[in-house]
């Protein structure tokens, strides 16, 4: 428990004084995306890892919290940092609609459903053009110049949002959802209302999500629905983050983050200049070689097999 | 009155070639019990298929059925075999692997299409194209036409090869019970196999059946594997007569969609009519009949 306690305290003081130590704007820019990753990775975790509802569809709440904070702006003349609060309250009150329709359906049903409600709002937010300007997207002014004050926003988000999971999963909520997960019937039939405690799941998971999403806005300064609501490089993007790491494991979607952040952008930048620039035009390819591999030989993730790679990567020494 | 005769028939038509699709999906989903979202993605593989051999070969597409059926069927059984069957072996918290593997399945072959062919828009044109015939005032797209009749008999050889051969009663036992199938000697495994090749082969019937009337992109798998999972659901689960029904549905309900609404609203009609079947009707038309 001590080391546990130590390592924490390391990363922590690591994380705080990156971008003092590191003065490169690119890599702080790729620390920022990938701790919006953490958020919401940890978010996606927590309703298919923990609650065993797999979602195909956490762009919806992405997208819902990146647009409200836009139309913040566009329509109402007001800062898009409100949109950090208000963009994860829209999401929620997108999250009861998904909940009532979706949780009619069990298991791969509920994936593909939420999957299916990804596309529906991409096509929305693409011809509602009065609210939300259709494909031109919304472009805004970045408040800040400099990366540092983005940096110490994600990095809060990112510990507030794995903190509160981690309570959750610690009080009573948390056992709800893990038997949920294992078994519904079961839990169903010792008095766990089943429908009630998913939909908690989902509207804290959509919460967080919208979040990360208004965060978004605020730092990319510019949203379309191709980009937002996004089915692969959102919604399979944040089911990766949580499969790489390891499903069902609290730290696992923080490390998955940082993994797949780096690999996209290792490919994105052909190696960082050091191969053809022809590979770059493969990163999508590279994208769906990852989802085949990581499911036919990390099932449960680099955390969860931890174990499992250590004694590979021994044997290779050996 | 003859605007909506029209639209109607453009309806049915397109319709007819929906239901193909659908039937493919909805036997992977009856006998595997996953919605195989690489379906759109094989469908593209069959459509490039016929264009290479039209334009270098100058072989007609429907004859290319003869070539991109098998090679398709090929394709989906080594699929099967090589990346979905060993995922049943492994242990997992999430029961959705397979599912997630066709979505990366499907991403690398649209992948590798854009490697190859690149993004740009191609069409296979032929003499027959756009060549129209009436009756009563109401205008008849040749190869539409030519398009729904190969699938109604594509359709009605399946329903035979299903009902009265052995390996298609197995396919059928095996969608109703995969343990009975199993105790009573049919090779499931097997099956499992040859079903994902018929389904793969059935949406490159489609495939080939699209493409004097389509045109032809790396992309266009996505929203073809989407449709085929409306169908899916409309038609209710594992249903082939309930896909044909939704298939039917979806093609009358887009064209409405995109003659009386908007043309930028007939991808959405789809997916109102998803919505709207899961909170009223959930199980699909398949829980109408009871069948």
């Amino acid at each position: 428990m001590k080391s546990k306690h130590l390592a924490l305290i390391v990363v922590g003081i690591a994380a705080l004084v990156f971008p003092l130590v590191v003065p490169s704007d690119y890599y702080r820019h790729l620390v920022i995306i990938a701790l919006m990753w953490v958020v919401i990775g940890s978010a996606w975790n927590l309703l298919a890892g923990y609650t065993g509802q797999v979602s195909f569809g956490h762009a919806i709440f992405f997208g819902v919290g990146a647009y409200t904070a836009g139309i913040l702006v566009t329509k109402l003349q007001i800062s898009a940092w409100y949109g950090m609060i208000l963009g994860g309250v829209v999401a929620m009150a997108v999250a009861l609609f998904v909940g009532w329709v979706c949780f009619r359906l069990r298991g791969p049903y509920f994936a593909l459903a939420t999957l299916a409600g990804g596309e529906i709002i991409r096509l929305v937010a693409t011809n509602w053009e009065s609210l939300t300007e259709g494909m031109v997207g919304i472009l805004i002014i970045q408040s800040f110049r400099s990366k540092v004050p983005y940096y110490y926003i994600a990095l809060a988000t990112a510990a507030i949002c794995i903190y509160v999971i981690h309570l959750i999963m610690k009080s009573k909520w948390g056992y709800y959802f893990v038997s949920i997960r294992e078994d519904q019937d079961a839990a169903e039939s010792l008095g766990i209302s089943t429908t009630l405690y998913k939909n908690i799941s989902l509207l804290v998971s959509a919460f967080f999500t919208g979040t990360a999403g208004a965060f978004y806005m605020n730092y990319m300064a510019f949203i379309d629905p191709h980009v937002v609501f996004s089915l692969h490089y959102i919604s399979i993007m944040a089911i990766l983050v949580g499969i790489v790491g390891g499903v069902a494991t609290m730290m696992g979607p923080a490390v998955g983050a940082f993994i797949m952040v780096g690999v996209q952008e290792t490919f994105r930048s052909a190696l960082f200049g050091l191969v053809p620039k022809w590979v770059s035009q493969g990163h999508a390819l590279v994208f769906g070689l990852i989802v085949i591999f990581v499911i036919l030989f990390m099932a449960n993730g680099v955390v969860g097999d931890w174990a499992k790679i250590k004694k590979h990567v021994f044997r290779m020494k050996a | 009155m003859d605007r909506l005769l029209q639209t109607l028939v453009a309806g049915v038509l397109i319709g007819g070639i929906y239901s193909l699709i659908g039937i493919g999906m909805t036997l992977i989903m009856g006998v595997m019990g996953i919605i195989n979202l690489a379906h759109g993605q094989l469908m593209m593989v069959a459509m490039y298929i016929t264009f290479v051999l039209s334009s270098y070969l100058h072989l007609d597409p429907y004859f290319s059925l003869l070539v991109a059926m098998p090679a398709l069927f090929l394709l989906g059984v080594l699929l099967q075999k090589l990346f979905l069957n060993p995922l049943m072996k492994i242990e997992s918290i999430l029961p959705e692997n397979q599912v997630l593997m066709t979505v990366g399945i499907g991403m690398v072959l649209t992948e590798i299409a854009r490697f190859i062919f690149s993004s740009d828009y191609k069409s296979v044109k032929t003499v027959y194209s756009s060549s129209v015939f009436f009756i009563g005032g109401i205008s008849f797209n040749l190869p539409m036409c030519i398009a729904f009749f190969f699938a109604l008999a594509l359709t009605a050889l399946l329903f035979w090869f299903l009902l009265k051969t052995d390996i298609g009663r197995s396919i059928r036992a095996t969608a109703q019970d995969r343990d009975a199938a199993t105790l009573m000697g049919v090779n499931t495994g097997k099956i499992t196999v040859i079903t994902f090749g018929l389904g793969s082969a059935l949406v490159a019937a489609a495939g080939c059946l699209l493409i004097p009337i389509y045109y032809l992109f790396p992309d266009i798998g996505g929203p073809f594997t989407l449709k085929a999972f409306v169908i899916t659901i409309l038609g209710g689960l594992g249903s082939t007569v309930g896909a044909i029904f939704g298939g039917l549905v979806l093609g009358i309900a887009e064209s409405l969609g995109a003659a009386y609404i908007g043309m930028g609203y007939r991808e959405m009609v789809g997916f109102v009519i998803f919505v709207l079947v899961l909170i009223f009707l959930p199980g699909g038309l398949k829980r109408l009949t009871k069948i």
